[in-house]
């Protein structure tokens, strides 16, 4: 009798929150995108904007890019929203997405210890360097996830004729996850770290940690947004998902962009359509 | 350098100024973590007792099995979940992930191993007590394993705890498929997660000490339940 | 049912059929012979008592007849027929160690009731009558496994009897019972062989052998050494093994 009642209980509740996401189904969009913009706190800031405007949902699943573009390519989500143009691009060419736009930019920088071994301080040719920290074979913390930040991080090395990865375990280390973790593993062993500005500046465990190189155009870090492919995958909401798009890349989107700030200063820099 | 007083004050402020994203959070971890205990029960109880009180061929092999997946890892959970209930995957159809029932769905498949091989080994030995009893009886199959679950009750909520316990602080499954969105699928344990990405360690650890008090509150709900059910029937 | 049978055993006079019959029933467990080929009957409405010394095979045998181990060789039957549900549901146990459910003692008599079918006002009744019998009314919401040991005995028979069985098997039921304790059991017993309740029990006790038995099936190192009314095996034994067992004498021969 009681274990009946614990069945018809359990069956239920799974029915229940089924129904719940099948009624909402219409209602909200998944974004497939990155810590960077999670973390940094701007979407907390423009999504209650486009909701209220349009009363569609947003749902933000903040991963690696790598993982969120695998996620876009499985159809889980109906827009990506990441910032690593040419596997953007291939993410298109691949029939995966309808189109690549950019939206907005903010910066790569490399944070350091106050010790500063390599020398780097205040350095703004990010190639240079990253060849004196190599050659210092000062601790240096990669994210080696995949993300948008490892890949630029590793064309950098690639242009600074740099076989960084060859040192990896010794004064290179990859620590295989996202940029917060990476920052905490970082920073608790004196190691540089390049870091997107954004999430730097957000970041609530700076300790005595300061920006050793930043300003080269180099590490400009771009934005793009896609629409997932609706003939590829029947259940991403085209509709939505290009409204959404729509009004990021608009004048009102981007200027939501432009107005969030931390500390006073502005952490993206919207570029739509230049 | 950290303090754990400021740790505990953060704590201490949570609680205090409780606001309403924070008992969506808690609430939702409550309901996903419960109702996938619930039907872990469902099925891990009966299962468990059924290998813990007939003798088949395979036996030693489902032992092996059920004691193996005890110790799978979260994440490989998640993933083989998200693989299911992907857009890609076998059951995309039902529209599934990056919802509670996907959080619900996972959690239920790493605590069901738990209650059935922890169950196992309960009515194991209470059935090495009652087996001649029960087939003086002449019990069927059915009334043995249901006689055995209901004398077996008061060990199994520490079972079922034991699952709860498992799935109420892991976070490698539910982050994959319930993708943590804000308002949707968030939970204590992947706040935390989230929490410590941002560099936010104290709130995070004061999250953690929350999950803690609830964690210990849910323990002593049941074991107050169980001394009171105790004290009127079993010896 | 049961009236129908009792009616045709008044109407044939004829030395009844065995209710219970064992033929050449073998058993080995480790490799090791232990029950070599036993041809038994147990009459019905007898009291028949199962003796020998530790390790004869007595709780073997009647765990045997009962249904509990399947024999290596050789069959048991039931009024001539292989036993089916019907046959183990009019058998009942009592253990030499009572094994109490955790439950109320009530509980435990309801269990009873309830897989052999009874419910609602029927069971209620039942229970009750037992309680009343067993002189547990007042310990009747008690965890059962409380209760002392005699108490805990006393509702191990009545739950074998709430169901009404043809036929008791009690294994020792009193062997680490003291002595007011072991009374109310055989009280118990013999009120039930008196209802018409066929009993077979294994014993040590010669004083309880004479209180209780009317045949005697005597064991000796897994064969029947001897067997045949109690006033008879155990006054004038004519097997050596009953004998030394009389005269409290250790016989260890290996038959053959």
């Amino acid at each position: 009798m009681f274990r009946r009642h614990l069945l018809s209980l359990a069956l239920g509740a799974t029915l229940a929150l089924g129904t719940t996401a099948a009624q909402a189904q219409d209602e909200f969009i998944v974004v497939q995108s990155t810590t960077s913009t999670q973390n940094s706190g701007l979407f907390d800031h423009i999504l209650p904007m486009f909701e209220d405007k349009t009363g569609i949902e947003v749902r933000v699943v903040a991963v690696g890019t790598g993982q969120a573009i695998k996620n876009a390519a499985n159809g889980d989500g109906d827009v990506l929203f990441v910032h690593a143009k040419p596997a953007e691009e291939k993410f298109v060419a691949e029939g995966h997405g309808v189109s690549r736009a950019d939206v907005m930019y903010n910066d790569f920088v490399i944070v350091g210890p106050p010790s500063d071994p390599a020398g780097v301080a205040g350095m703004s040719d990010v190639v240079a360097a990253l060849t004196r920290i190599a050659e210092a074979e000062a601790p240096f913390a990669s994210r080696g996830d995949d993300s948008g930040t490892n890949k630029a991080e590793l064309r950098l090395w690639k242009e600074a004729g740099i076989d960084a990865q060859a040192a990896s375990g010794g004064w290179y280390r990859e620590t295989g996850s996202g940029m917060g973790a990476t920052l905490n593993t970082g920073t608790a062993m004196d190691a540089y770290i390049m870091t997107d500005r954004a999430t730097w500046i957000a970041f609530g465990n700076k300790g005595d940690y300061q920006i050793a190189v930043e300003g080269d155009p180099k590490m400009f870090n771009q934005y793009g947004i896609i629409l997932v492919n609706p003939e590829k995958h029947d259940n991403v909401k085209a509709e939505a998902g290009q409204a959404f798009i729509d009004w990021v890349l608009s004048d009102e989107g981007q200027a939501a962009i432009a107005g969030y700030k931390v500390d006073g200063q502005q952490l993206f820099f919207p570029n739509a359509g230049s | 350098m950290f303090s754990f007083g400021d740790i505990m004050t953060e704590a201490l402020g949570l609680i205090l100024t409780w606001d309403r994203d924070l008992s969506e959070i808690v609430l939702l971890s409550l309901r996903v973590t419960l109702t996938a205990v619930a039907i872990a029960c469902l099925i891990g109880l009966p299962l468990g007792a059924v290998v813990g009180a007939f003798r088949f061929r395979g036996r030693g092999a489902v032992t092996v099995l059920l004691n193996a997946l005890m110790g799978l890892p979260p994440v490989v959970v998640g993933l083989f979940v998200y693989l299911m209930l992907s857009n890609a995957g076998p059951l995309g159809i039902l529209g599934l992930l990056y919802t509670p029932s996907a959080m619900i769905i996972a959690q239920t498949i790493l605590v069901t191993p738990i209650v059935a091989a922890l169950t196992k080994q309960v009515v194991e030995d209470l059935h090495g007590e009652y087996a001649e009893q029960f087939a003086s009886f002449g019990l069927t199959a059915r009334e043995r394993v249901a006689a055995l679950l209901w004398d077996a009750r008061y060990s199994l909520l520490t079972v079922a705890l034991a699952g709860f316990g498992r799935a109420v602080a892991e976070v490698g499954a539910v982050l994959i498929v319930g993708g943590n969105i804000n308002h949707v699928t968030r939970v204590m344990t992947t706040t935390i997660a989230l929490e410590t990405s941002k560099g936010n360690l104290e709130l995070a650890l004061a999250l953690g000490v929350l999950l803690l008090v609830l964690a210990v509150i849910v323990n002593a709900l049941v074991m107050a339940l169980r001394a009171s059910a105790v004290r009127a029937a079993y010896a | 049912m049961r009236d129908t049978v009792m009616d045709i055993l008044t109407e044939n006079p004829v030395e009844a059929a065995p209710l219970l019959e064992a033929r050449g029933l073998r058993f080995s467990a480790g490799g090791q012979d232990l029950i070599h080929g036993i041809d038994v009957g147990v009459e019905p409405g007898k009291r028949t008592l199962v003796m020998g010394a530790n390790g004869s095979g007595k709780s073997l045998l009647l765990r045997l007849l009962h249904g509990l181990l399947t024999p290596a060789a050789g069959q048991v039957l039931w009024r001539g027929h292989a036993p089916d549900r019907a046959a183990r549901r009019a058998q009942a146990m009592v253990f030499q160690r009572p094994v109490m459910l955790r439950r109320s003692v009530l509980a435990n008599l309801n269990f009873a009731l309830k897989v052999h079918g009874l419910a609602g006002r029927a069971r209620a009744e039942r229970a009750q009558e037992a309680l009343e019998m067993a002189r547990l009314t007042d310990l009747a919401t008690h965890p059962a496994r409380v209760l002392s040991g005699g108490e805990q005995q006393r509702l191990a028979v009545a739950r074998a009897l709430v169901c009404e069985p043809e036929l008791l098997f009690l294994d020792e039921p009193t062997s680490s019972l003291d002595p007011a304790s072991t009374q109310m059991i055989e009280d118990l017993v013999n009120a039930a062989h008196a209802r018409g309740v066929t009993i077979v029990m294994v014993t040590h006790d010669m004083g309880q052998a004479r209180r209780m038995g009317d045949e005697v099936i005597f064991l000796h190192s897994g064969r029947v050494a001897e067997r045949g009314p109690l006033d008879r095996v155990l006054g004038a034994p004519r097997s050596e093994a009953a004998r030394a067992w009389t005269q409290g004498r250790l016989y260890t021969a290996k038959p053959d």
